[in-house]
């Protein structure tokens, strides 16, 4: 059993990792004080291949796999989870869905452009009455000769108002619900009848952008039905499901981060004539998140390989709702702790801990609360260990 | 037109620690990189390539795993790579590692440029590019930067102390390339996973660069490290108190004392 990362993950590690504190680093604080998302360091990231890594490069991907994906994430996470964010939408969730259920043709069409960063990408599920109730949506899709034609609306998309393709769930049988009456679609932001609304002010991940998006008598190719008709659901929780392992990457390097941030904090910081890291009260709140990080590195890098050897079933669904659970949580509790260890310094906007307490609360809420996880993972091991089916 | 870079593994010296005790360089757990300047005098080579279609080949003297820092290269845009890695070669001094590497150049033949970092970060002395150009009896160029190819000769500004020297060469020559030259560029993703699973590095041995053993490793090293270390910290200096014709008193008898004067 070899837990080493095979030595092209090493490099493209290093090389994310000097990217991330040439290019990113430095633009961090400006975008989360200007919520202005950081177009210019995405055209370097495209050039990269960094807006494509998992996709196999006959699509324009870097062909890393999900391994890959989750190094970019962790590693762009320790110095901007707004950055991280915005490649996220685009890659983990909004290009996945393409890349996981798409046709050859529209593999070759879409997830090209995406995977090379000359277009952006968003996953529209959530509207105004369907969140962690997303069976619940009620934009609808109605067939129209060799079109469709879309009507309602989405909120809280990531990327919504600056992506050129988005992955969209809408009712084709309101009749049958959830159970083959949804359908995704591959609709393009110059479709008619395609608006974007305003963009959100958040807590949090503000150099990222959250916006609505509007469908009004919108018009989309029946050649756009992305996955199968009437099975829309299944495509977009399947796209979910890998989103949360490289969601879980990402709060691993935020944690990470800031467990190395508080560890050189308090080697510095003397008080009663000593560094505070010789206190036990710190020494032991520095335990207690190294213990999480690497917990967490374990189970993260475990369920991408899972994905990238092919063991996509029931148990990798659990694992992934595992990652993303354990993930937040770890992030927050990290962040939570790095504000207390840096005293008032971790209250200030001037230093980056602040900064990383906000990003890190959304972690529990999107792509999935951690509630509907929780119920995914018992549902998921009555079911397969048990024999029991509990809805 | 074929360029070939001479490229070393060292440890980054950003991360390496001194051992407190010995002096001397704590290597373990220190991640290897491309000696920087190397990466300019590659970064160079690619612009070339780039521009003028050249063939790029990237050689370097190490032990197996310098081929990491190999495959760097392939992944940055490099078209060949070569390891030269035999126990024959171990234990040379720069005139030692120059000969091997000028055997192997002799080997690869018919290139036009030979490009190398001005100095490695963890030897420090510059003297292996100016060696391996004797070797091959080309002309040679250090500290070189805005290195310009035409009319099938090759014109760099030589950067010194005080100002620079504008110095042009018939190729083959060998130069020598500083930080200021240029930019390197990251290796993209996609070239990075290529540069593993899909290129190859080729393994050179004495075998195959045709080389006499007796010139080569720590047989053929006029010189040998006897031992580093780090000098001792500077003693807190000492003030003179007074006006200035007693200081000036105090301090002729101190160094009279230390037998400076």
């Amino acid at each position: 059993m070899d837990f080493t990362f095979p030595k092209e993950y090493e490099l493209l590690r290093r090389m994310i990792k000097e990217f991330a504190q040439k290019e990113v680093a430095p633009l961090a604080e400006e975008i989360d004080r200007d919520e202005r998302v950081p177009f210019e360091t995405i055209k370097k990231a495209a050039k990269l291949g960094l807006m494509g890594v998992p996709f196999p490069q006959k699509y324009g991907g870097a062909g890393a796999g999900e391994m890959g994906y989750c190094i970019l994430m962790e590693e762009l996470n320790k110095v901007c989870a707004s950055t991280a964010t915005v490649i996220g939408a685009h890659t983990g969730i909004g290009a996945m869905a393409i890349y996981l259920d798409g046709t050859e043709e529209q593999k070759v069409k879409y997830l090209t452009p995406l995977a090379r960063g000359e277009k952006i990408a968003a996953f529209a599920l959530t509207e105004a009455n369907a969140g962690s109730d997303a069976a619940a949506i009620q934009t609808r899709a109605v067939r129209d000769g060799d079109s469709f034609v879309l009507n309602g609306s989405k909120i809280w998309i990531t990327n919504g108002d600056i992506a050129d393709i988005v992955s969209v769930l809408a009712v084709t049988d309101p009749a049958l619900g959830a159970a083959g009456g949804v359908t995704a679609f591959i609709v393009e932001r110059e479709f008619p009848g395609f608006t974007v609304g305003h963009r959100e002010e958040k807590m949090g991940i503000r150099g990222s952008s959250t916006a609505e998006i509007f469908f009004e008598d919108c018009r989309v190719p029946a050649a756009n039905v992305l996955g199968q008709f009437g099975a829309g659901f299944l495509t977009f929780m399947k796209t979910l499901d890998v989103g949360r392992i490289s969601l879980g990457a990402g709060c691993l390097g935020a944690s990470d981060q800031a467990l190395q941030m508080s560890m050189e904090f308090a080697k510095s910081r003397y008080q009663f004539g000593a560094p505070i890291a010789a206190k036990q009260a710190i020494q032991w709140m520095i335990a207690d998140m190294a213990i999480e990080v690497e917990a967490l590195r374990s189970l993260i890098y475990r369920t991408a390989w899972m994905l990238d050897t092919g063991k996509m079933g029931r148990e990798f669904s659990t694992m992934a709702a595992m990652c993303k659970v354990f993930g937040s949580e770890v992030a927050c509790r990290a962040a939570d702790a790095a504000v207390q260890i840096h005293g008032g310094m971790g209250y200030m906007k001037k230093y980056p801990i602040e900064r990383m307490y906000r990003d890190a609360r959304i972690t529990r809420i999107f792509e999935g609360t951690n509630e509907v996880q929780r119920d995914i993972i018992a549902r998921n091991l009555f079911r397969s260990r048990v024999n029991l089916k509990l809805r | 037109m074929k360029i070939v870079v001479l490229i070393k593994q060292v440890p980054d010296t950003n991360e390496v620690k001194l051992d407190p005790k010995t002096g001397t360089l704590i290597r373990e757990g220190v991640p290897s990189i491309i000696n920087p300047e190397d990466k300019n005098a590659l970064e160079q080579a690619l612009t070339f390539k780039e521009s003028m279609g050249a063939h790029v080949v990237v050689i370097s003297m190490g032990p197996p795993q310098a081929e990491d820092a190999l495959r760097e290269a392939l992944a940055m845009g490099a078209d060949e790579a070569i390891l030269l890695s035999d126990r024959p070669f171990a234990g040379a001094d720069t005139w030692a590692t120059a000969t091997t590497l000028g055997y192997a150049l002799q080997k690869i033949g018919d290139f036009d440029l030979v490009l190398a970092g001005r100095q490695a970060i963890d030897g420090d002395t510059a003297q292996v590019g100016p060696q391996v150009a004797e070797f091959l009896k080309v002309p040679q160029i250090t500290y070189a930067r805005d290195i310009v190819i035409e009319g099938g000769k090759v014109r760099a500004k030589r950067v010194l102390e005080d100002g620079y020297e504008e110095i042009e060469a018939q190729m083959p020559a060998l130069l020598t390339v500083i930080k200021e030259a240029n930019t390197p560029r990251y290796p993209s993703a996609g070239a990075i996973i290529t540069a593993y699973r899909q290129q190859s590095v080729a393994h050179w041995g004495v075998k195959e660069i045709e080389a006499d053993p007796e010139k080569l490793g720590l047989k053929g090293s006029p010189t040998q490290v006897k031992r580093s270390f780090s000098p001792p910290p500077k003693q807190p200096g000492q003030i003179l108190r007074g006006g200035p014709v007693d200081a000036a008193k105090d301090l002729v008898a101190i160094l009279r004392e230390k037998n400076i004067i």
